[in-house]
């Protein structure tokens, strides 16, 4: 194996793998929900649809999409490598554990958390992503996301999927965010309460925004 | 040791070589609340032993929370329900008269139990051997004051070096990781000017031993500092992936 290999299949390499693919998605979805927030202009989706538009189309937007794609791809199989290692380092377990006495849930769980919103991510392309692509291939056009929007949340079980998926990525994110950090190195007297509150405030601001979305459309305040 | 009026139910994880293991109950009588944990089960071991039973194998040797040795997970956390203390260092005061009391060998893949309470350390041994040392050249001992060394780096340097390599680390991790320990390792040697001649190939070598020892990675739930009876910080675990990954980065061994 050569040292960069090496390096990326070591403990820490994979570590680090997650924290940059990680913090790569966090900021993916500070545009995703930056844009998605445009249907709160409540114009018929005028806004929304424009720049839609512009994230379909443009050709700089169509190329980082294939490093989202990337992103994502290696955060999810990174993260189940880790999960097989770290499982088989402790094949035996305590009869009697009180983690809650050391750790929070949420750290503890985070490929849980994980596996929740992998399930939500094949649900979500489903909806939007998958079969607009693939309009845009076999026609060049793109669908109405907007209508397809107002149409899908009319269901209370996709809002209610919707919803539980912004709550296990609140989780998810409010132990990453800082654990990105960690990983990376990144602890340091001088940074540690800013990425601590960032962390903190980012990972309820955005699930809480995306949530509003489908709970909006259902009950009309956006249409 | 005065004798003392408390009632303790033992629920010890016994195994030998031969068999699985599974739990043993005991119910000890005269438990002195100023009795430490380990002098508790010389009492249970007097018992056993009087009543021509094998007694309970358990680590243990300075009793003064300073070399490692001892090592219990009991009700479920490495070392017990105090924090910044091992099990030599827990006193029945901390449990309550009539109180049941579950005691298992630490778990994990890279230390596997020798007998009842006794695990097999001799990865953390191996990690050390790879890369936790430094070159001296002998000769006569060179004048102190003349290798500068910030307060703070000696601080920082200390603190690390108190780790005494218990595994409560590894215990206390959901994942089994080894890396506050070897964390403590790397830091304790590149803070201070005689550790920098090996610094990088320290941590790549170190970090090596320990995956292939078969410990888990960090998930930086904090469980190991929480629990390290040395209350060794996490901003070690911080610098090593930083020593780790510029090393892999800057160093010329391919
Ligand atoms: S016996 Fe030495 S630290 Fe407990």
């Amino acid at each position: 194996m050569s040292w960069f290999t090496q390096t990326l299949t070591s403990s820490i390499g994979k570590k680090l793998l997650m924290a940059l693919t990680g913090l790569f998605l966090i900021t993916f979805l500070v545009i995703h929900a930056g844009i998605n927030a445009m249907i709160f202009y409540n114009d018929g989706g005028e806004t929304f649809t424009h720049w839609g538009h512009f994230m379909g189309t443009n050709p700089i937007i169509r190329t980082l999409e294939i490093g989202l794609v990337a992103g994502f791809l290696i955060h999810i199989v990174d993260g189940l490598m880790l999960w097989k290692t770290n499982a088989a380092a402790r094949p035996i377990g305590y009869k009697v554990s009180n983690p809650s006495a050391n750790s929070t849930w949420y750290s503890r769980s985070m490929g849980l958390l994980g596996t929740l919103l992998l399930i939500f991510l094949v649900i979500h392309t489903a909806h939007f992503w998958i079969p607009n692509r693939s309009n845009q291939f076999a026609t060049g056009e793109e669908l109405n996301l907007y209508q397809m929007m107002l149409d899908i949340f009319q269901n209370p079980l996709v809002v209610l999927i919707y919803v539980l998926g912004c709550i296990s990525l609140f989780w998810h994110l409010l132990h990453g965010f800082k654990s990105a950090f960690q990983t990376m190195g990144w602890n340091h007297i001088k940074y540690n309460g800013l990425v601590s509150f960032i962390g903190t405030a980012y990972s309820i601001v955005i699930p809480l925004l995306f949530a509003l979305m489908p709970i909006s459309i259902y009950f009309g305040w956006v249409s | 040791m005065s004798a003392g009026n408390m009632h303790i139910k033992l629920k010890v994880w016994r195994q030998s070589n031969t068999n699985k293991g599974g739990f043993e109950d005991y119910s000890l009588d005269g438990v002195s609340p100023d009795m430490s944990f380990l002098e508790m089960f010389d009492v249970l071991n007097e018992q056993l032993i009087e009543a021509g039973t094998e007694p309970v194998a358990f680590d243990h040797d300075c009793r003064e929370g300073i070399c490692g040795a001892c090592s219990m997970y009991i009700n479920g956390r490495p070392h017990g329900p105090l924090r910044g203390v091992t099990t030599c260092q827990l006193h029945m005061r901390s449990f309550n008269d009539g109180d049941t009391i579950v005691v298992e060998p630490w778990r994990a893949e890279a230390f596997p139990v020798i007998k009842d309470l006794v695990v097999d350390r001799d990865a953390f041994d191996r990690v050390i051997a790879a890369g936790g040392f430094i070159s001296v050249n002998t000769g006569n001992a060179q004048d102190a004051n003349s290798l500068p060394i910030p307060k703070e780096a000696a601080d920082d340097a200390f603190s690390a070096a108190a780790c005494i390599g218990c595994g409560a680390c590894v215990a206390a991790c959901k994942n089994a990781s080894a890396m506050l320990f070897v964390s403590a390792k790397i830091s304790q040697l590149a803070l201070l000017p005689q550790g920098q001649a090996e610094r990088s190939i320290r941590a790549e070598k170190m970090v090596a031993q320990m995956d292939a020892e078969g410990f888990g990675a960090c998930t930086n739930t904090g469980a190991c500092s929480a629990e390290c009876p040395k209350e060794i910080s996490m901003v070690n675990i911080a610098r090593m992936n930083r020593e780790y990954i510029g090393a892999k980065i800057s160093s010329t061994a391919v």
